[in-house]
């Protein structure tokens, strides 16, 4: 009955997207007010009855009701019941019913946050927020139903993939959705503006909250998988250029370039046209990674079962919804008049640059997750791209992206001086040149590594130039100071953050690919080994049981200089249900490295396999990403995005002043 | 600086980093594609040991050995009609297992591929699509239930 309740309430929700999707669109075409007010109710019933569905889905998954497929498929009676939970979007179906509750999540926010649109624009992006709605619902109601009952209803379920009960991975999805659909939202918005042939910066003020919120979940969705992917399958790496990785990061790429183009289009009335297309491509990528993956056309860790009709349905609705935006682009782009004029050398300038450097880094990935595909289509010859292509195009494209990224935000608007740029960023010089110096002295290399950590600090550097200079630090009494740290807008803090938070990630993500120490032996209980200057003894080998799994744990001790350093559990588990293995690693951090320890099978002449990685700097892969999401997360909370109907951008700006040529209000004092 | 020049500046830039992007990935194709293979295509086909190379299939029941250093393994890959010996240092994936799609990436010596990389598929429903695909070609696809 539950299953039923939901499979209807689905249908019921697809019927309110039509509507949804249709009758505003008339009422905005021919100016009436009443049918485009059919949005709102319409937004917050789809809503309503997609929660209902997916309430529905999770009880069936809770109660352990096997007499619905998926959940026979997805679960077991004895997995705990946190899984029972994330089991719902552990699977095609689940993830597809969470694709569309978020999507239905962000339609309702903008009609509740919308207050302050202008009707015709709201109606209109609500519709195409509809009709993205209908596409999915569907795909899911006819290709994907999560709701389809079994019978006879087997005994017990057929549990969900080890590797998926893990905590990391249990948030990984929704976070990821959040920024993808998010990236729905950026784009309705281009499209209404397209259909109204008028983008200002009232417009680009609307879309850049939005685009943040899909940015900072999406970075935290990313490194959640990273992090995952870290600890979980046992062989110290964090990033494998799978794929699938890369549909997700391609969004990502185009979610930053858009953040940055849409400060253009809101402060100075430029790059409108391309802010518009950005915001198209952001969210076509987002659909194309979900073809990707859910067609299983690629071969990926992170495929579900390959289903040809799934592929070719999203395959169509990708031509449907790129082509026709893409074509609606062209027809009413040109008509859009360009704004603001400004000089290569100026902020504005700085910031195409980074536009630039961010497309062509994602074309880079794109035409290497896409090139097997092609290939293979044209010549049915197999290839791989691996890591190593990523390293030697994607890399040295972003290189100069992260050198820029210092002095961008020190330049002025419409025409900078780069000499001044160049004096106020000494304390990037200082920094990058003292970390280059260190690390000859105590690395030495490889030269590769020594480059992109004096770019890293480089950045930071840079990052603490523009601070202090917003804060006059050093030519102002400190109190003063310490006041317009506190008057500064949150904007302005939050830049500062995600751009520190870059590069310790940089920093992070160089030493771990250059500086990693692995060692692999077989070891014996009461054997002892030495690796990157620590000591290892395994101590012991027990087995016990978890849950719904038989452990092996291993007992290793860490020692430095024969004092104890740590000790480490790693284990190896086995999941009664579908009898497959799962490595849990044992980590050990010390904020500057990590000691990784992961075990194996047991050999033949006894012990037992023993993986020993020392991993330099990976913990700040993930602390400057949490730097990077607070920064994106400060910088929404500003007082902009909140506040009464969008004003033009004031002009408050005072010469000299390098940063923020429109104060928001609370700042006033502080300029 | 007039619009033109204006533009003209940005669309020289433009083409100036497409042109770099390009010739960087240009590159970097050159050195790092990595072609897949069948055992039955390995029949035909000879190779040099320094070309890198993937051959996928499944893990020949019966073929698994553990050396006694316990750390190399050696298998052999089958698409049910041609075998490639393969030998492998380290530790296997957790899905690794005999009669389970494989893909196994490295260097050949003489008539064995000296492996690097093991990919099993962590979905243990799931055949990675070349396997398949190598399957099929060889005539030896039975559907849903050819890991069994």
């Amino acid at each position: 009955m539950i299953a039923e309740i939901g499979h209807y309430a689905l249908i019921l929700a697809l019927a309110l997207a039509v509507v949804q999707s249709t009758l505003p669109l008339i009422g905005a075409w021919r100016g009436n007010a009443a049918l485009m007010a059919v949005s709102r109710p319409t937004v917050a019933g789809q809503f309503v009855f997609i929660s209902l569905a997916f309430a529905c889905l999770m009880y069936a998954y809770v109660v352990s009701d096997f007499s619905v497929a998926n959940v026979f498929e997805n679960s077991h009676s004895a997995k705990p019941l946190m899984y029972k939970f994330t089991a719902v979007w552990g699977n095609h179906e689940g993830s597809m019913l969470l694709w569309v509750w978020i999507l239905a999540l962000y339609g309702a926010a903008i009609a509740a946050f919308g207050g302050n649109l202008p009707p015709g624009l709201r109606a209109r992006v609500l519709a195409i927020q509809g009709l993205i709605g209908v596409g999915f619902l569907v795909f899911l109601l006819a290709t994907s139903n999560p709701f389809l009952r079994l019978d006879p209803v087997p005994l017990n379920g057929r549990d969900l993939n080890p590797l998926l009960q893990d905590p990391g991975l249990a948030f990984h999805p929704p976070l990821l959705y959040f920024g993808y659909v998010g990236l729905s939202v950026a784009f309705s918005f281009a499209v209404a503006a397209l259909i109204e042939g008028k983008v200002d910066p009232a417009w680009a003020r609307w879309v850049r909250p939005w685009s943040l919120l899909s940015w900072s979940a999406l970075s935290a969705g990313i490194v959640l998988g990273s992090w995952w992917a870290y600890y979980e399958l046992g062989w110290g790496g964090f990033w494998f250029w799978d794929p699938v990785e890369n549909a997700s990061f391609m969004p990502w790429l185009m979610a930053t370039a858009l953040l940055h183009s849409a400060i253009v289009a809101e402060k100075r009335d430029a790059l409108k046209s391309w802010t518009v297309l950005l915001a198209i491509l952001g969210f076509s990528l987002s659909l194309m990674g979900t073809f990707l993956v859910r067609s299983g056309m690629l071969t990926s860790v992170h495929s579900f079962a390959a289903d040809p009709a799934r592929g070719v349905y999203i395959l169509g609705f990708l031509v449907l919804v790129v082509g026709g935006s893409l074509s609606l682009y062209a027809w009413r782009a040109p008509s859009m008049r360009a704004g603001g004029r400004f000089r290569p050398i100026s902020r504005e300038g700085a910031l195409v640059i980074n536009n630039l450097l961010l497309v062509t880094g994602c074309a880079a990935v794109f035409i290497g997750t896409l090139y097997p595909l092609i290939l293979d289509a044209l010549s049915g010859e197999k290839v791989s791209v691996g890591p190593p292509f990523f390293e030697s195009s994607f890399v040295w494209i972003m290189a100069p992206l992260l050198v820029l990224a210092a002095a961008g935000p020190l330049m002025a608007w419409k025409r900078a001086d780069l000499a001044g740029v160049a004096q106020r960023l000494t304390i990037a010089f200082v920094t990058a040149a003292v970390a280059a110096v260190l690390l000859v002295a105590i690395r030495g290399g490889p030269w590769g590594a020594i480059l992109g950590l004096t770019i890293a600090a480089w950045l930071i550097g840079g990052v603490a130039a523009e601070f202090f200079e917003r804060l006059r630090l050093f030519r102002v009494p400190l109190m003063d100071s310490l006041r317009r740290a506190r008057l500064l807008p949150r904007s302005a803090w939050g830049m500062s953050l995600a751009h520190a938070g870059i590069a310790v990630l940089i920093a992070g993500a160089v030493g771990a690919s250059n500086w990693q120490t692995e060692s692999i032996q077989v070891m014996q209980v009461g054997e002892a080994t030495s690796v990157a200057g620590y000591d290892f003894t395994f101590v012991s080998l027990d087995n016990s049981q978890g849950p719904n799994y038989d452990r092996r744990v291993g007992e290793i001790r860490v020692e430095q200089d024969g004092e104890l350093f740590a000790t480490l559990y790693p284990e190896k588990r086995k999941y009664w249900v579908q009898g497959t293995d799962t490595t849990e690693a044992a980590i050990h951090t010390t904020w500057l490295a990590d000691i990784y320890v992961a075990i194996g099978d047991p050999a033949p002449g006894g012990g037992v396999a023993v993986r020993i990685y020392h991993n330099p700097l990976v913990p700040w892969i993930w602390l400057g990403t949490l730097i990077m999401v607070i920064g994106g997360l400060v910088s929404l909370s500003d007082r902009r995005h909140r506040v009464g109907a969008p004003n033009r951008a004031r002009r408050a700006r005072r010469a000299g002043e390098p940063a923020q040529p429109s104060q928001p209000n609370e700042s006033k004092g502080a300029t | 600086m007039k619009r033109k020049h204006r533009r003209l500046a940005f669309v020289g830039l433009g083409m100036a980093t497409l042109g770099l992007a390009a010739a960087l990935i240009l590159l970097a194709f050159d050195d790092n594609l990595v072609f897949f293979f069948s055992p039955t295509d390995m029949e035909t086909r000879e190779f040099t040991s320094d070309q890198r190379l993937r051959i996928g299939g499944l893990v020949e029941e019966g073929s698994v050995v553990h050396d006694q250093d316990g750390l190399t393994v050696r298998f052999n890959i089958t698409d049910l009609s041609a075998i490639v010996a393969v030998s492998y240092k380290g530790v296997l994936p957790d899905l690794f297992d005999e009669g389970q799609g494989v893909i196994a990436e490295g260097h050949m010596q003489g008539n064995m591929l000296r492996a690097d990389e093991i990919l099993a598929k962590h979905d243990e429903n799931y055949m990675p699509r070349e396997v398949a695909d190598a399957l099929k070609q060889s005539g030896q696809w039975q559907g849903e239930e050819v890991k069994e």
